[in-house]
């Protein structure tokens, strides 16, 4: 049988049965619009409140600091350019980092053209943020700080504790873009201390199509979207019952998973340890602060692209910050920000892996990986110049 | 899929990758940074192209057009290589994405960059050469690539 190896859970997941079947009522029976006063939509109502409720009880947080949303980029558009218009007249400096996702970084940039100004941190060799950078950056006018929890790329999880603390010393808002980390990492949104907080769910086994964003109370947040009232007139659209099931189901079940993430882990660095016997090889990100499932892995004189395209031949699904993989011709930003020069982010390979993974597929990856590495070196001008010590 | 049929196939099983020891002419275009890098090594005799091998390091489409330009050429005149456009490259392959048509004006490039220095080796001058010389878009890059194509320097 053909090998099928899903090692891209950053990119997406894969549904979960479960979650499945906790929506279905939601597409038969249960069909009403939440809104609506009569039993038929009152049934929908419950199922939506029960969501919510699951969701807040699982991350330490009230009900009515819920909002859901369509998915984590709503969540980080609305998080930061609603605290950006509810609050310009206090200040109009935001803060944030060089390795956020687009989403972030493009509504960043959306702001800067509105006259809005970001100072973007920089990282570490390994991709972490010091807090003590965020506090030197506030100033009388920040009305912001915002800071993934996990980097999507190199999976390194930053001090968000810490950042939230200086935020709430300062009177700052303080947003974490969550998507990679909820369900793969312990948050207590009590402990963690930020105001606002995004996650989706299709990273957790939900379907794509729902995110939610936590709104701590009290925190100044315009509405992103006007509509009818729902989400207590924070976000308007009729409410998408069954999708906001399944992130409530998904994520309980992440979260009850949370104590074997060890296995999930073991398998991680077995799969980094491999794959950095292959000559010319270096982990991209921090090797003890990173999501148990991210490895990320640059070879050098080789391209991502070509690297991705033979893997999935061998039934491997995994990704790149090559440029050549990406629309904009640029490589990751995330490993240039790390100080990678263009040619080695060029040869990254990154694989996330699940609790779904098991241990000969990992064996399977650790036979395929330095096989194609190898074949793209024999055919690299590169590698050549490399092996006649002209570089 | 994001490539045609043919691209895929010359991406899997490249034909004409190697090197030829003692080559006529060897062109290389590209840089790293970029993110592709072709090399051509051309024997020639009786102004044929008898043989070409190749060495890339690029995405898919930058093997893929590298291959079918050693293909394009192998066997052929001299006058008919040096009539090698990009655009060649690109329909022999059924095609290739708007981003990616650079990986064949590299492919066409690299295969001049190697007629040149086989006519500076063997001191042939004609026009064919200066035309050889004076171009270079070999990144194609709407960023800043450093330095530029080995090909003219």
């Amino acid at each position: 049988m053909k090998q099928f190896i899903y090692a891209d859970n950053a990119a997406t997941t894969k549904v979960a049965p479960e979650v499945l079947e906790a929506m279905m009522p939601c597409f038969g029976d249960v069909y009403g619009n939440p809104s609506s006063l009569y039993t038929k939509g009152q049934e929908a109502q419950t199922l939506l409140q029960g969501a919510r409720e699951k969701i807040a009880s699982l991350l330490n947080c009230k009900p009515t600091e819920i909002f859901f949303t369509s998915c984590g980029s709503e969540s980080d558009n609305w998080a930061i350019k609603g605290a950006a218009l509810a609050n310009a007249k206090k200040g109009k400096h935001i803060i944030s980092t060089k390795i956020e996702h687009h989403a972030v970084l493009h509504a960043l940039q959306a702001l800067e053209k509105q006259g809005f100004e970001i100072t973007y941190l920089d990282v570490d060799e390994y991709g972490i943020v010091s807090a003590e950078s965020v506090r030197a950056a506030i100033r009388p006018d920040t009305i912001l700080v915002e800071c993934m929890y996990a980097n999507n790329e190199i999976g390194t999880l930053q001090p968000i504790r810490e950042i939230a603390k200086i935020c709430r010393e300062n009177k700052v808002i303080c947003f974490t873009d969550a998507v990679q980390a909820v369900g793969n990492v312990p948050i207590d949104l009590e402990e963690l201390g930020v105001d606002m907080l995004a996650l989706s769910g299709h990273k957790i086994h939900a379907p794509k199509g729902i995110g939610a964003l936590y709104i701590k109370t009290g925190t100044r947040v315009s509405t992103f979207l006007d509509g009818g009232g729902q989400e207590r007139g924070r976000r308007g659209g009729t409410e998408n019952v069954a999708f906001a099931v399944g992130l409530a189901k998904a994520l309980e079940m992440a979260i009850a998973k949370l104590p074997e993430m060890n296995k999930v882990q073991a398998m991680r660095d077995r799969l980094i340890d491999g794959l950095l016997k292959i000559p010319h090889s270096r982990l991209n990100g921090s090797r003890e602060k990173r999501l148990p499932g991210n490895c990320n892995i640059s070879f050098e004189f080789i391209e991502g692209e070509s690297l991705i395209l033979l893997l999935d031949m061998m039934g491997i699904c995994a990704s790149t910050g090559s440029a050549c993989s990406s629309k904009s011709l640029e490589p990751s930003h995330v490993l240039l920000a790390i100080g990678l020069p263009h040619e080695k982010a060029h040869g990254s390979l990154r694989l996330t892996i699940s609790h779904e993974t098991t241990d000969a597929e990992i064996d399977y990856i650790l036979e395929k990986v330095p096989q194609v590495v190898d074949r793209l070196r024999q055919m690299s001008p590169l590698y050549e110049d490399y092996l006649n010590g002209k570089i | 899929m994001l490539y045609s049929e043919k691209v895929m196939d010359h991406f899997m099983n490249p034909r004409n990758v190697g090197e030829i020891e003692n080559a006529d002419g060897v062109g290389e275009v590209g840089n790293a940074k970029c993110g592709d890098i072709m090399k051509i090594y051309l024997k020639i005799e009786n102004d044929t192209v008898v043989d070409v091998k190749f060495k890339t390091f690029g995405c898919a489409s930058a093997i893929a057009s590298s291959s079918m330009a050693t293909e394009l050429i192998k066997g052929k005149p001299l006058n008919e290589v040096l009539s090698l456009t990009n655009k060649a490259v690109v329909e022999a392959l059924d095609g290739l994405p708007a981003v990616k048509v650079h990986c064949s004006v590299l492919a066409e490039e690299a295969v001049k960059a190697a007629l040149l220095d086989y006519f500076t080796k063997n001191g042939i001058e004609n026009d064919m050469v200066e035309q050889c010389r004076t171009h270079c878009a070999s990144c194609g890059h709407d960023h800043d690539c450093e330095g530029s194509c080995s090909s003219c320097g």
